[in-house]
């Protein structure tokens, strides 16, 4: 089965490109990264601000049930050519990521079908990597401490 | 092509990944590396399997007892590790997909 989301990601180097086809015309595709309470839906992070235009900012927050601050990042917007093309920074906030250049790129394939060509680049080749490898090693993390949870109860 | 999935669909999982990182510092029999979990014994013999059949871990026998290793180069082969973060972006997308397929605008 070809698969719906590619990463290409070159060894060496400090950008990856993130495609994706979509079942959806391009309207409903843009919609998606535009209406902040859908983008809330997707992303799965609340939504502070988005001002959908030339040097306008947005910024993003997920909290936990406490109130506890887990993610927040901020950015702002380049270019904004609605249906076509979102250009703006990215920066997570307390994370030693630095901040990284995002192109989206909206294409119609038909009038049912569009795709979503996403160029980020990073400051360095180290912190590109850090940041692919960035969801295994939470895999990672979850298992170690559910080893840890386990060991602990049989003391 | 095939094999490659399968690699990734087994360190998809929490219990295996636990298992490889065990095994990573010495190799282990199976009840030793079942001690440490509250997993019933077959099911991670299963989990134990799918990592053998998927040559992340080898089996060496050794007198009576049959000892666990990592494969260091299929460990390698996976050592990018990219499939987790086009993973966690395929799921959003998904996401994205299904709710404007819902999307109705307002009147």
């Amino acid at each position: 089965m070809e698969r719906k989301t590619k990463v290409h990601a070159e060894e060496g180097k400090q950008e990856i490109v993130i495609t994706r086809a979509f079942d959806l015309p391009l309207e409903l595709l843009f919609k998606a990264y535009t209406e902040p309470r859908i983008v809330e839906q997707w992303m799965g992070t609340k939504v502070l601000n988005l001002e959908n235009k030339k040097h306008g900012s947005w910024q993003f927050e997920t909290t936990d049930a406490k109130g506890n601050v887990l993610f927040r990042a901020n950015g702002t917007i380049h270019e904004f050519i609605p249906n076509q093309r979102i250009v703006r920074t990215f920066e997570m906030e307390n994370a030693a990521f630095d901040i990284q250049l995002e192109y989206l790129e909206f294409e119609q394939l038909t009038a049912q079908t569009s795709k979503l060509n996403m160029h980020v680049i990073y400051k360095s080749v180290a912190i590109r990597d850090q940041v692919l490898k960035l969801p295994f090693a939470q895999g990672i993390d979850m298992a170690h401490n559910r080893l840890q949870a386990a060991l602990s109860n049989l003391n | 092509m095939n094999l490659r999935r399968d690699v990734f669909q087994a360190i998809a999982d929490p219990t295996r990944r636990a298992i490889l990182l065990l095994v990573a510092s010495q190799s282990m029999t199976a009840g030793a590396i079942a001690s440490n979990f509250n997993t019933a014994r077959p099911t991670i013999s299963k989990h134990l399997q799918i990592l053998t059949q998927c040559q992340l871990l080898e089996q060496e026998q050794n007198g009576r007892e049959v000892h666990y290793y990592i494969n260091a180069e299929k460990m390698k082969e996976v050592a990018d590790f990219i499939e987790p973060f086009r993973k966690m972006w395929d799921e959003r997308f998904n996401k994205l997909e299904a709710i404007m397929k819902e999307f109705k605008p307002k009147q």
